[in-house]
């Protein structure tokens, strides 16, 4: 008798769990995002990239990367300012992003041997970034509203969380399934799927430091098993709140590099 | 038992997320948090077996002693055990080739040739090996830059070096001096390149100077940008952004003349090259024959807007003396650009209003008329790693009229309006290694066109190497494109960077 009730109630209170998973997976992706893109009101690192193709032959990339948060929003509006150092052919090329929640990024890319200042459609946010494996959108974020998310299971570390996007235009994927660890809400693996449910995709957080309080991943790989080979990204001399001034975000320091901000 | 004391952590766990709302911790995660390696295993073991499959795409194996695999194993830095993860250790990065003195550039050879024909030229179109060498220089208040190219031609027949033409063997690109001395003032002083104005390939308000003699021989598309010996004050607001250029001495385009790339002659009534090089007379006295440009812009709703003035010189020699000695005539350009998002791509448009300083009336057949100039513009991906950008641009005369009657007997009287549609083309392939593009300007009234190719290969961060071509078309001699076909050439090149 006492052993039924206890079931009944068990039943219930497992019921209530799983709706109150329902609610709460977009929580809990909203925070991963934050944990991944907006911890702080700024931040900047050094990245060193190590790009490694099917034959395995590495090409490098060096570059600086300086991040505000519009009014301090977390999963708001976001400017990046990307200066590249290396290889010698994209030596002091810079790059700027507005990142829009609900709408399409304002990108330009500044060459300074032309003094040209373009700027790039918004369409290819899911294409390689400077012929990485990681797409611009992974440099970015992509937004925790653009996907249905599903909590597919809880282990010790992990929920996992498996997303579909609402808008298939423009997305190469079937779904992804991210690994966030409970503890920090950093995304520690991210795999995507096919059409036929196969992984072809996979970002995995490899090294993760506390820096100003913050967990940061330092050190992170992308591996795509349709043109092959790995992308390898790691981030150093990493700092939050700086205190970046919003007009580095613009045109005037695309032209004339914000010299101090960048060392 | 073991059953009772789940039931009540899942029960505990519930409570919370009735009451206040928040994301309830089911039963283990609280305990989680303790990240003792008994206590996980332990909960492990009694945790539920992975459903079948899932295990496969999870992959990697936990750490010894946990039965199931149940996700990524932690990365450094999130293990638990924070002390002896604190300092990740990042791989030594490959230090690449780097030229001493902290010097950044290039070394490269290129060599082209004419596949059609030309009686006044060589056959060789480009033959050369450069070295570009270039310096920051950074203090506390200032930023120097310098630029420059030592290069050995086989084609020009040119020894001293001149640094207005870039001929010689050393063309100074940059040699100036940026400083900020107000928070809202940069002030960017000496030779420098400057561009602005939102056509591709195609200038309306950008009167700074061009080479086309790089361009249509296959430079790379640096050199389509000639330097400038100028001043560029820009003032930044929230307002506004304006920008002043003053070019003290009139820098004049790199322009077609004939001793390198033949043109038609409407004196002489046929295409000439290097049996009739245009030399126009000199604009080269410092501060009275001299350059003024601005552009005040701004963002308006996604869009960059700009409005644009210039004063100075046609930056070709668009006139002829009575004696007919070729010179540059004044002008004066006002004009507006606009750009932004527009279904997915970039739509630009741009005009300006030539004024013809010289001949405003238009009644002067030996001065080019005033006209304005229009394009309107769209670029997009239209597949993956594919770009499509399409342009039309327009130019009109103004004093057609006066144009006809004043035309000597005989003389063909151009068209009132000129028409350009250009398509570019570019497809990024093998990791973004290779290159492939094509650029096309089609006249439909003129009834000729250019169009110029490129494929280009990264070897390796440092190398490249490239080909292509530049082909011209058209159905006479004397139009724009028409006249240069008989220095149509293809080209070959490979670039170290450092």
């Amino acid at each position: 008798m006492f052993v039924k009730k206890l079931v009944t109630t068990a039943a219930i209170a497992t019921l209530s769990i799983s709706t109150a998973f329902a609610q709460d997976v977009q929580e809990i992706v909203n925070k991963a995002s934050v944990a991944a893109y907006y911890q702080g009101e700024d931040g900047r690192a050094k990245v060193h990239m190590s790009i490694k193709d099917a034959q395995g032959r590495e090409r490098t990339r060096d570059f600086v990367i300086l991040r505000k948060d519009v009014d301090n929003v977390d999963n708001g509006e976001q400017r990046f300012y990307v200066f590249f150092e290396r290889p010698a052919d994209v030596n002091k090329t810079s790059f700027l992003v507005w990142k829009h929640a609900d709408a399409d990024d304002d990108r330009w890319l500044y060459l300074p041997a032309l003094d040209l200042v373009k700027r790039i459609a918004p369409s290819d946010e899911r294409t390689s970034f400077v012929g990485s494996h990681f797409f611009y959108e992974d440099v970015s974020g992509r937004g925790p509203e653009e996907d249905n998310h599903v909590l597919e299971e809880e282990t010790d570390d992990y929920y996992v969380v498996n997303s579909t996007p609402k808008d298939t235009a423009g997305v190469e994927f079937t779904s992804y399934k991210n690994w966030i660890h409970k503890t920090t809400l950093i995304p520690v693996k991210t795999e995507y799927y096919d059409e036929s449910g196969d992984a072809y995709r996979t970002y995995t957080a490899l090294g993760v430091e506390t820096i100003d309080g913050k967990p940061t991943v330092v050190k992170s790989s992308m591996a795509d098993t349709r043109i092959g080979g790995v992308t390898e990204m790691q981030y150093s001399e990493v700092a939050y709140d700086t205190g970046l001034p919003e007009d580095i975000f613009s045109e005037r320091y695309l032209r004339n590099p914000p010299r101090r901000e960048l060392r | 038992m073991k059953l009772k004391t789940i039931l009540t952590a899942a029960l505990l766990g519930v409570t919370p997320a009735i009451a206040q709302d928040a994301p309830p911790l089911p039963a283990g995660l609280s305990s989680s948090d303790a990240q003792e390696e008994a206590d996980k295993k332990d909960r492990s073991s009694s945790a539920p077996t992975l459903p079948s499959g899932l295990d496969d795409n999870t992959a990697p194996t936990l750490p010894s002693g946990l039965g199931e695999p149940t996700g990524p194993a932690l990365p450094p830095g999130l293990a638990g055990n924070e002390s002896e993860t604190e300092e990740t250790t990042l791989s030594n990065t490959n230090e690449p080739f780097s030229a001493p003195f902290g010097l950044t550039g290039f070394i490269e050879a290129r060599a082209g040739a004419r596949i059609v024909s030309d009686p006044t030229q060589k056959t060789l179109s480009i033959g050369e090996i450069r070295a570009q060498l270039g310096r920051d220089i950074e203090t506390r208040h200032a930023t120097f830059r310098f630029v420059g190219d030592f290069f050995y031609d086989q084609v020009e027949d040119v020894s001293d070096v001149d640094l207005e033409t870039g001929r010689g063997f050393f063309d100074l690109r940059e040699a100036n001096v940026l400083v900020r001395p107000l928070e809202f003032l940069d002030i960017k002083a000496g030779r420098q390149i400057l561009t602005w104005g939102v056509g591709d390939l195609v200038f309306i308000n950008d009167l700074f100077p061009k080479d086309f003699r790089s361009f249509f021989i296959g430079r790379d598309d640096e050199y389509l940008k000639a330097p400038s010996d100028a001043i560029r004050i820009s003032a930044f607001s929230n307002i506004a952004n304006i920008e002043f250029v003053y070019t003290p001495r009139f820098d004049a385009d790199r322009f077609i003349s004939g001793d390198r790339i033949s043109y038609y002659n409407p004196a002489l009534g046929r295409t000439a090259g290097r049996d009739a090089v245009i030399t126009p007379e000199a604009r080269d006295d410092w501060f009275s024959e001299d350059e003024f440009a601005a552009r005040a812009y701004r963002n308006i709703a996604g869009f960059e807007t700009a409005l644009y003035g210039y004063a100075g010189y046609w930056k070709t020699p668009e006139g002829q003396t009575p004696t007919g000695e070729p010179f540059h005539p004044r002008l004066a350009v006002i004009g507006g650009s606009l750009r932004g998002p527009v279904r997915g791509g970039i739509l630009t448009a741009e005009a300006g209003h030539y004024f013809s300083r010289d001949d405003l009336s238009g009644a002067d057949p030996f001065i080019r008329n005033s006209e304005t100039r229009f394009l309107v513009g769209y670029e997009r991906e239209i597949a993956s790693e594919l770009t499509a950008s399409v342009q039309y641009v327009g130019e009109i005369l103004s004093d057609y009229a006066a144009l006809s009657s004043s035309l000597p007997p005989g003389a063909a009287a151009p068209d009132r309006m000129r028409h350009v549609v250009t398509l570019r083309l570019t497809k990024l392939m093998l990791n973004q290694n290779l290159t492939l593009s094509g650029f096309n300007f089609w006249s439909p009234n003129e009834k000729d066109g250019y169009f110029r190719f490129r494929a280009s290969y990264k070897l390796n961060d440092a190398w490249l190497t490239e080909a292509g071509g530049n082909i011209f078309y058209g159905s006479n001699e004397n139009t724009f494109f028409g006249q240069l076909q008989d220095n149509t050439n293809l080209f070959v090149g490979v670039r170290r960077n450092f």
